[in-house]
């Protein structure tokens, strides 16, 4: 080994170290503070108990609260993932006069319907459409404010599947349909899971909709009660919170686990521009 | 489909052009459905079971519906009401109870924080509870119970809205082992600012002591406000809304920053935590572990904070350790009115939605809830300041910290003015005292509050300056 | 056009298959969003009278937003932020780790893929509780590991925690779609670089880079618009100290929640969007250079 060799070496160790040290020590607080018995805002090697754990099981909402956001975004991920498979299929392979800037333009509006500022105009919609308190309507709103980009992600996956299957299948005699269910999709899968993870992760975490747009504490989602675990005066109720932080997060990673194991996660083919 | 797109957005359109007396005040008889004989009524409030407020929430779920509903089948009514309380942050409710005034979904009966009656008074969202039920609310016989101080918390341009729920006084709370370390009394009560600033200075001998804790900075909104700026600017004489106009930037408001110079650049504060997203929950944990001398606090400090057993901020040894002194004026006899010490208070108020169906049996109700018998059943084991002296006398007689505050401190307390433009002046406070924190100073500070005011309320709105 | 359909979806079809979403799209996204826009031209507000009957009032609330110094600070601290974090942070991290992964063990790429895909798939609440505890003045992991407590990062050093923070944050998906643009690099290519004695920089500059343009830009336009549109930051420092992490998701939160001024709020989503579009052009006039 030359020293240049060497040198090199140690240069990708001491960067793998780096990244593993940046990307795993911000969850060590996960693992502690869930187990100890006074949790603070730092991190301190616990005083294990799981007494926390008891207190986080008793909690009137807590439990109800994880399965109202399943339902939540299972609705909004399964809208926004079937939804933008078929749009992204169609923008792909047929063209549509002025298909490109109409995408751009939704995906900006996007950005404007996901703050703060359309509240009111969205609470009031929803109000007049008699939807409020439904957490699938809920989860339309979410799924509708999604849409755009998960359509443009996939369309460029689309886009890289090539043609020369589908021509074949149709040279057999598939039918439209059959093409898109037995050709298309297979190829796309990855690219479909991943945008599955991440519209599931973006309905998660959607705090002000459902805050506004469901008025029963028991359909609430975990997004919103984990911002109710306080006390009187708005101080943090950390022997709660750590345990639900981890429960909160345990669906998301089981998702990922599952879909990367079953159907991959990457941008296999990549997104072309 | 583009059509039906179309038609889809001008059918809500025209929906909300329809309804565009959304929020605008009817004339609708009070009376209306007074003799319904299946009523539902909901209660809006932001608490809920295992976070926020915790106890208002299981009162409401546990006590007020069942007992309730069952005197009225006793007379024959059938009553469904519901509970729709969810405990966040409050600018978040605020922004929800807001909305929920635009449309008819809203409770029926809503709780919100006395200071926002303004804002919603002057908007037409809530109404005088004689417009909405009719003169039969004068006729009751709670409003004895309760002191015009805390009453004046549920009023606004001398009509009533609402009914208080409690109230709070403020004090500084001290931790009596630092005390004795740096040489001060168990028994310590300044009579001016001079004698707050040098038992901060001996404080400041401690070794990882922060003398003084007063609340600054925007990131503690209104707590900066309430257990900060307006003490004291009440301890010069002033009050923040006087003869119709907001205090600008004067000598008392330039009196009080100078305060908060003197303990942030002085080294008798620590500023860095005033700027701490959750900088105010740290401050409670660093008193709880004795690292904070002094701290002007509500007397929810010492009810949910530092409670031994339900605190957020546990001290074993509250009841020995923590010590409480009224917060003097800047010299003796300088508070308002010539007062030597002064305090703030705040407190929710209930009121009943205009938009309301049953008026009279949301008032009923109303009544009901505020009754020397269910107050008490709001409390339960734990001690309060309530609306009610009937019901104080009883309950805080165990609690010598409230009775302090229920007999030395509401006395001399203010409330601060319920009005729309309040939350600017606020923020413009906190503001100030933000600059300071970073480095301003106090003619800086007041010079930038003069400008913020003026922009915010107007220049015939501001005093002084 | 016909011929080019090889699919043999014909216009009709797909027209079907995109019309639900875009229904969806219209009712709750258009339609709310060209609202917010014309309540971007009145003084509505949360309360008070003008939530009763607010007036129009043309342009006055972006000539407001154009004079006002916290708004320029909140614009120019978005820009702080996107740029930091995503255009470089993310893009760099992302690549750097995609191209470092491809010849690394299998189990060492597993590990590192999964730590950084965790944090992208952890929810905002509890990303924002783990950072705080990174970063938390007395019992902060940071603190601990450098051996000197005491510094109260996100006080001190508010943007410049916010831009790590959120490179940590985000860089999974351009660590994913580097990836799979990489695999598209024909390793014939590679190898002749390699012959030649080019150095890793030429290499990725020369024989690599031509190939993922179209990526980079792809990638950089969605995480510079989900960068700018972010608002977790609120939950590590809530715009502090002193405004100065500020940016205009959290500007537009604060005007829009505590002042309740939805007007003003608005107007400043509108701005946002606007600033939005010039990435957007940029970008695509990036890309039509290209080809």
């Amino acid at each position: 080994m030359t020293t240049r060799q060497m040198l090199r070496r140690t240069g990708y160790v001491a960067f793998m170290a780096v990244v593993l040290a940046f990307f795993a020590v911000p969850m060590l607080w996960l693992a502690s503070a869930p187990f100890d018995s006074d949790p603070g805002i730092g991190l301190r090697w616990p005083d294990w108990t799981l007494a926390n754990w008891e207190t986080t099981f008793n909690h009137p909402y807590a439990l109800g609260s994880l399965v109202n956001s399943i339902v939540l975004c299972v609705v909004a991920t399964a809208v926004t993932t079937v939804l933008a498979t078929l749009a992204a299929y169609a923008l792909s392979r047929v063209r549509i006069p002025g298909r490109d800037a109409l995408l751009y333009v939704l995906l900006l509006l996007s950005s404007v319907v996901t703050g703060t500022a359309a509240m009111v105009p969205i609470f009031v919609m929803m109000f007049q459409l008699g939807l409020i308190n439904s957490q699938y309507a809920t989860g339309l709103v979410i799924a509708g404010g999604m849409l755009p980009a998960a359509i443009f992600i996939l369309k460029d996956f689309v886009d890289s599947v090539p043609r020369s299957y589908e021509e074949s299948a149709r040279v057999f005699g598939a039918s439209p349909t059959q093409v898109l269910l037995h050709v298309v999709l297979p190829v796309a899968r990855p690219g479909i899971a991943t945008i599955l993870v991440w519209a599931f992760v973006q309905a998660w975490g959607n705090f002000l909709l459902p805050f506004l747009l469901l008025r029963d504490v028991s359909q609430q989602p975990a997004a919103v009660l984990l911002r109710t675990l306080k006390d009187e005066g708005g101080s943090a109720n950390l022997t709660v919170i750590p345990v639900f932080s981890l429960l909160y997060a345990v669906p998301v990673v089981a998702l990922y686990l599952f879909v990367s194991k079953r159907y991959g996660f990457r941008f296999h083919g990549g997104i072309k521009a | 489909m583009m059509r039906g797109k179309v038609a889809l957005a001008a059918a809500v359109a025209g929906a909300l052009v329809l309804s565009g007396c959304l929020g605008q005040q009817e004339e609708a008889d009070s009376g209306r459905n007074a003799d319904a004989k299946d009523v539902t009524l909901t209660i809006t409030s932001n608490s809920v079971e295992g976070g926020k407020n915790e106890l208002g929430a299981k009162w409401v779920n546990d006590w007020v519906i069942p007992e309730f509903t069952k005197r009225q089948k006793d007379k024959g009514v059938n009553v469904t009401i519901r509970h729709d309380g969810v405990g966040v942050d409050d600018a978040d409710y605020k922004a929800k109870v807001a909305l929920d005034f635009g449309t008819d979904i809203g409770g029926d009966i809503v709780e919100i924080d006395g200071i926002w009656l303004g804002e919603f008074a002057q908007g037409g969202q809530v109404r005088p509870l004689e417009d909405v039920v009719g003169e039969e609310v004068d006729g009751w016989d709670g409003w004895e119970q309760i002191p015009d101080a805390v009453e004046a918390l549920g009023e606004f341009e001398g009509r009533r809205y609402g009914v208080p729920l409690g109230t709070d006084g403020r004090v500084i709370f001290f931790n009596k082992k630092l005390f004795a370390q740096a040489g001060l009394p168990a028994d310590w009560q300044p009579t001016s600012w001079e004698e707050i600033i040098s038992a901060a200075r001996k404080l400041k001998a401690l070794p990882g002591v922060i003398p003084l804790q007063l609340n600054a900075g925007t990131a503690m909104s209104e707590a900066t406000t309430m257990q900060g700026v307006l003490p004291l600017l009440a301890g010069t004489g002033s009050e923040i809304w006087a003869d119709g106009k907001w205090q600008g930037g004067t000598e008392d408001v330039r009196a009080v920053l100078d305060v908060y110079e003197q303990v942030y650049r002085g080294g008798l504060g620590d500023p860095v935590l005033q700027q701490e997203a959750k900088g105010r929950d740290r401050s409670f944990e660093l008193f709880a572990q004795n690292k904070v001398g002094m701290l002007l606090e509500s007397d929810y400090f010492w009810r949910s904070v530092v409670d031994p057993t339900t605190g957020v901020a546990k001290m074993a040894d509250r009841d020995t350790a923590v010590g409480w002194a009224k917060i003097p004026a800047m010299t003796s006899g300088s508070g308002v009115d010539g007062q030597d010490f002064v305090s703030m208070s705040g407190g929710s108020i209930r009121v009943i939605n205009p938009k309301t169906e049953f008026p009279q049996q949301a008032w009923e109700l109303l009544e009901f809830m505020n009754s020397a018998e269910a107050t008490k059943a709001r409390l339960g084991d734990t001690a309060q300041i309530t609306q009610r002296e009937d019901v104080n006398a009883e309950v805080l007689a165990g609690d010598p910290m409230l009775s302090f505050i229920a007999e030395e401190v509401l006395p001399l307390t203010r409330f601060r003015p319920g009005l729309a433009d309040y939350p600017k002046v606020s923020t413009a406070l906190q503001q100030a005292t933000a600059d300071i924190v970073a480095g301003s100073s106090a003619a800086e500070a007041t010079a930038g509050y003069q400008e913020a005011l003026v922009k915010a309320v107007g220049e015939d709105q501001v005093s002084g300056g | 056009m016909a011929s080019r359909d090889t699919a043999g979806l014909g216009v009709g079809r797909a027209v079907a298959f995109v019309s639900p979403a875009l229904l969806l799209i219209g009712v709750f996204l258009v339609f709310p969003a060209l609202w917010t826009i014309y309540i971007g031209i009145t003084d509505y507000a949360l309360t008070g009278p003008s939530s009763v009957a607010p007036s129009v009032v043309g342009l006055d609330n972006f000539v407001e937003a154009l004079d006002d110094a916290l708004f320029t600070n909140a614009l120019w601290l978005t820009v702080v932020f996107v740029l930091g974090s995503a255009v470089i942070g993310q893009n760099l991290l992302g690549f750097a780790l995609a191209w470092l992964l491809r010849g690394a063990r299998p189990a060492l790429r597993r590990v590192v893929e999964g730590l950084v895909l965790l944090s992208w798939i952890l929810p905002s609440v509890v990303v924002a509780y783990l950072w705080i505890a990174v970063l938390d003045r007395d019992g902060g992991t940071l603190g601990a590991l450098l051996g000197s407590p005491g510094t109260a990062w996100l006080v001190e050093y508010p943007m410049a925690s916010l831009v790590i923070f959120n490179t940590w944050r985000g860089t999974a998906f351009s660590m994913m779609l580097y990836g799979s643009a990489l695999a598209a690099v024909p390793p014939s290519q590679l190898e002749t670089a390699r012959t030649v004695g080019a150095s890793g920089w030429q290499t990725v500059r020369d024989v690599v880079f031509p190939h993922i343009r179209g990526h980079v830009l792809t990638n950089t336009l969605l995480i510079s618009l989900w960068t700018a549109n972010d608002f977790t930051p609120f939950l590590l420092t809530a715009g502090g100290p002193n405004h100065e992490s500020e940016t205009l998701p959290i500007f537009i939160y604060q005007q829009a929640i505590a002042s309740g001024r939805l007007g003003y709020a608005a107007a400043i989503s509108v701005l946002l969007l606007l600033v939005n579009l010039v990435v957007a052009a940029l970008y695509l006039l990036l890309l039509r250079r290209r080809s």
